[in-house]
């Protein structure tokens, strides 16, 4: 995601953006939502990156976390329900020298979005796509989503969710061609910016889940893990997200997991009696299809040559 | 029936009978694999060098492999050639070449053959070592032969058996030899033209389909006694011949697009075959999206991005790509979708032609939607109206539908090779830098139109919403916003319909019946109309391109014409059918459209038999409608 093409933005160079340079429309979430936190850690992201705010679109779909491109003062596509990435998708491979984010929540991305989800995750364009998983439907009021724990009460299932919950990261670790696959937590802002940085620095589709907790439907489904950090383990590696100094104390599980490793990311991902925040697999490597694809552009003139051409061919 | 159309005289050179006649339909028909397509669309092209008018049909079952011999199974084509231009398909066929006798027996049995006709069949099954087998053969063939055709029995079989192994891999090229003498076909141009489709393979295969070829012509020489001579009466000059779906890639090619995003579905996917041939050559992407929704998706993404972007697809999948179409009309990000119909609902004749998708596509979407369809008419159309639809879907940064049919996908006809032109490509759009507080939404409020943001552009950054929005793209639910922005994306339909041009009428400007038409029935409603004129009916006809907008100066045209009906590919209710009033009955799509716009009490005349509509069909209607609405 390091290209930018000059010649699009004929701005000073040596304009240097500030905080306020990406803050849009004052966040309307609920006080306490974990988006909060996300908004926070992705702003910052782009100063430190010094992105240009005309050469970064945030995508999102619809629900709560969607409302995230309104907030920032970058360009934005606030589209459909589950539809961010084939969108995303759209941008990237028309203009790779754009830097895109796609923000989702657990209903976009893994129930109506589902299958964009497995093929995106496939294609491996190079973007961020952060699914903000607050294990719940909060714009709706409170109903089931996949990754609702097995046993919880919602409006659409006042028994308890019939069905084990989803398991995202286990899941897109199961695509092929997944180039990068990390979660983090709203609660613990300094992982959530180490996390979205080596994203963003991935070349490739890096899709990280932020567990979050919706402050009125889902309070307290972290909040043990958010009181007790010997609940957590911190995947720790150089090549993944190292964790930050400022952790290192209060988070005393630390696993040595290298991201190339694909099979130990599985079985850690799999357990789901322990949360495991960092890069679970990461690989450069992997072919990028907005590149695979990628084609000189031609002139008008140049076209018609070749048009003709072909054209001959259908020639009485 | 034919006698309508065919002017045909009789002479004898030789021992050959030569049937002189304006124009000719022929079918060659066979089991799903065998080449009979290939046969035909190769008599097609060769005829259309020649200077032949041409229109060509694929008879298609919706089956890959249906079982053999099965009267569900055939396929083929049919080639209707012509002394002058050929507009349609015609309405039975007068020579029918067919690889077994049940797939005849299927077209028998559809009332495509002619009465007189000219039927060369396939013999080997009538000694066939499975006794079930000849036993069809033997009731296939008192069938056929009560209807009074000319049979000629054909042992293909036996005859390609000299030249290959497996003869069902032959006998595609052996009866293109047989159409060839039949016709008087030039062999050089034949063999330039097998080379031509057989240009991927090895060279062996090329050269054995020429033996097949001249095979099939000395056996015809041999023992057929009559020839039809279809005069070329046409200059091949600076003519382009194939089908509507190519001329659509070409098209979207020519109109200078970039991306066309889609998941397979018959019978648009061929666009994209033949785009996935080219495209890349142009610096375009053909992108084959995970489903429809994801592929409208990537196409409004690309769209916004930079240049107009467009998807393919038909019925089923316009149903699913219709949330993102009403994203494109609200947040007004330009995008061209082409709808090739086939029949309908649900999955329907997936292979069928049909116009049912017209209301859907202008109405589909929830909410008030306003945006274009067009439809173009012909296969020359179809790569025009991919111009005009991105320049339309540009500068009034809306939803561009683009109607064809299973009928112009699939028909091959040759037209005047278009000349380009490298403002069709447009211009880059405009990325400089957008002056502060200049809204995305900046509408003129007499158009409704405004420029285009586009990211990448300095100063333009804000997020596009499909929520109600006031025009700094900001999320408001105010009463008076949704009112005003609906109102403005309402006017550039408008604007646009100022415009057009009001359609011509074709015949005489007032009449008994003026018979309205969209799509491809163009060619089969003239035809139609021509004939009842040549009879002195009073009857002309109108042909829309532009569905909505619609075209101006239909009331003041239809005021002058004492009955107005529509001919149309969807199904209508008839007046003499059990509980069926002028309050209740259900009328053609157009129909509905016509009336609600020009309060004219506009009838309509509606078939789905999932073929295209038969001129002889529609000059019946127009004579009964006139002795009816000429007396009233």
């Amino acid at each position: 995601m390091s290209h930018s093409c000059s010649l699009l933005a004929p701005v000073d160079e040596d304009q240097e953006f500030h905080l306020d340079d990406y803050e849009g429309a004052r966040a309307r979430w609920c006080p306490g939502c974990g988006d909060h936190s996300v908004l926070t850690a992705a702003q910052r992201l782009l100063v430190d990156e010094q992105l240009k705010p005309e050469e970064t679109v945030f995508v999102s779909g619809i629900g709560c976390s969607s409302r995230f491109p309104h907030y920032m003062k970058t360009y934005g596509f606030h589209g459909l329900h589950g539809r961010a990435l084939p969108v995303a998708t759209g941008i990237k491979l028309h203009r790779p020298d754009l830097n895109v984010f796609v923000v989702m929540g657990d209903g976009d991305c893994v129930s109506i979005g589902a299958g964009h989800w497995v093929h995106a995750t496939r294609y491996n364009v190079d973007m961020v796509a952060m699914m903000l998983d607050n294990n719940i439907y909060g714009l709706t009021k409170m109903q089931t989503s996949p990754t609702t724990p097995q046993g919880y009460k919602s409006n659409t299932q006042p028994q308890g969710s019939w069905l084990p919950a989803l398991n995202p990261i286990e899941a897109t670790l199961g695509i092929t061609n997944a180039s990068f696959v990390a979660q983090t937590a709203e609660w613990i802002p300094a992982h959530l910016f180490a996390t979205l940085q080596a994203a963003y620095r991935h070349n490739g589709f890096a899709f990280v889940r932020v567990l979050q907790r919706c402050p009125v439907f889902t309070a307290d489904i972290y909040m043990d893990a958010v009181r007790n950090p010997e609940m957590i383990d911190m995947l720790d590696h150089p090549d993944g997200v190292p964790v930050p100094e400022s952790l290192r104390q209060i988070y005393p599980n630390h696993l040595r997991h290298d991201p190339l490793n694909l099979s130990a990311a599985r079985d850690l991902a799999a357990d789901t009696s322990r949360i495991r925040l960092g890069v679970f697999f990461r690989d450069e490597g992997l072919p990028r299809y907005e590149e695979t694809r990628h084609l000189p552009a031609h002139t008008a003139d140049d076209k018609i040559r070749i048009l003709n051409e072909e054209l001959d061919q259908y020639a009485v | 029936m034919a006698e309508d159309t065919a002017v045909k005289t009789r002479e004898q050179t030789g021992r050959a009978q030569v049937i002189r006649s304006t124009q000719c339909t022929v079918e060659v028909v066979s089991d799903s694999g065998e080449g009979a397509q290939k046969c035909g669309q190769t008599f097609g092209a060769v005829s259309a060098k020649m200077g032949n008018g041409v229109w060509t049909v694929e008879i298609i079952p919706a089956e890959i492999q249906p079982p053999p011999r099965s009267p569900a199974g055939a396929s083929g084509n049919r080639i209707r050639i012509g002394e002058r231009v050929v507009t349609n398909w015609g309405d039975r066929t007068n020579v029918c070449i067919a690889f077994n006798e049940q797939v005849l027996l299927a077209r028998h049995r559809l009332d495509a053959i002619e009465d007189d006709a000219i039927l060369l069949v396939e013999n080997m099954w009538a000694t066939h070592s499975d006794e079930d087998i000849r036993a069809e053969w033997t009731a296939a063939m008192e069938e056929l032969g009560g209807a009074g055709y000319r049979i000629i029995e054909v042992p293909m079989e036996q005859e390609c058996l000299t030249v290959v192994d497996n003869a069902r891999k032959g006998k595609n090229m052996f009866a293109l030899g047989i159409l060839c003498w039949m016709f008087d076909r030039d062999m050089d141009l034949t063999r330039e033209q097998i080379a031509h489709a057989f240009r991927k393979k090895a060279a062996e295969i090329t050269e054995r389909n020429h033996q097949l070829l001249e095979l099939g012509y000395a056996w015809a020489d041999e023992n057929l006694d009559v020839r039809i001579d279809v005069r070329p009466g046409l200059s091949a000059e600076n003519t382009l011949v194939m089908n509507g779906n190519q001329a659509a890639a070409f098209g979207a090619v020519a109109a200078g697009m970039e991306m066309a995003a889609m998941y397979p579905i018959t019978p648009a996917t061929s666009v994209s075959h033949q785009l996935g041939e080219i495209f890349y050559k142009f610096g375009g992407i053909v992108h084959q999206a995970e489903d429809e929704i994801a592929a409208v998706g990537v196409a409004i993404g690309a769209s916004y991005s930079g240049k107009v972007a467009f998807t393919i697809t038909s019925g089923p999948g316009l149903a699913l790509k219709t949330e993102f179409l009403g994203l494109s009309v609200m947040a007004e990000i330009p995008l061209v979708v082409v709808d090739v119909q086939r029949g309908g609902p649900s999955t329907g004749l997936p292979t069928k032609v049909e116009q049912s998708d017209l209301l859907a596509a202008l109405f589909g979407q929830p909410g008030d939607a306003p945006h274009v369809v067009m439809a173009p008419a012909t296969i020359e159309e179809c790569f025009h109206a991919m111009i005009t639809a991105r320049r339309i879907a540009e500068t009034f940064r809306t939803l561009v539908v683009v109607m064809t049919d299973a009928n112009l996908a699939t028909g091959v006809q040759p037209f005047p090779r278009p000349t380009l032109d490298p403002a069709w490509q447009g211009s880059a759009p405009d990325m400089s830098a957008i002056p502060e507080g200049k809204p995305p939404y900046d509408w003129d409020e007499a158009t409704g139109l405004s420029r285009r943001f586009i990211p990448g552009t300095p100063g333009g950054m804000h997020t596009l919403t499909g929520l109600a929005h006031d025009g700094n793209s900001r999320v408001a639910y105010a009463s008076a916003i949704n009112q005003k922005s609906s109102e403005m994306r309402s006017r550039k339909m408008a604007v646009l319909q100022s415009t057009l041009r009001p359609p011509e009428v074709y015949g005489a400007e007032s009449g008994d019946l003026l018979v309205v038409g969209w799509g491809s029935t163009k060619g089969a409603i003239e035809e139609a109309v021509d004939r009842a004129r040549a009879e002195g009916v009073s009857v002309s006809s109108l042909h829309l391109r532009f569905l909505s907008p619609m075209e101006p100066g239909l009331k003041a045209i239809f005021s002058r014409f004492k009955k107005v009906m529509t001919v149309e590919i969807n199904y209508s209710d008839e007046l003499d059918m059990p509980y069926i009033t002028e309050e209740n009955r259900r009328r053609g799509q157009l129909a509905w459209l016509l009336r609600a716009q020009t309060l004219v009490d506009v009838d309509c005349w509606t078939r789905v038999l999932g073929e295209p509509l038969r001129p002889g069909a529609i000059h019946d209607v127009i004579r009964s409608n006139v002795s009816k609405g000429g007396a009233a």
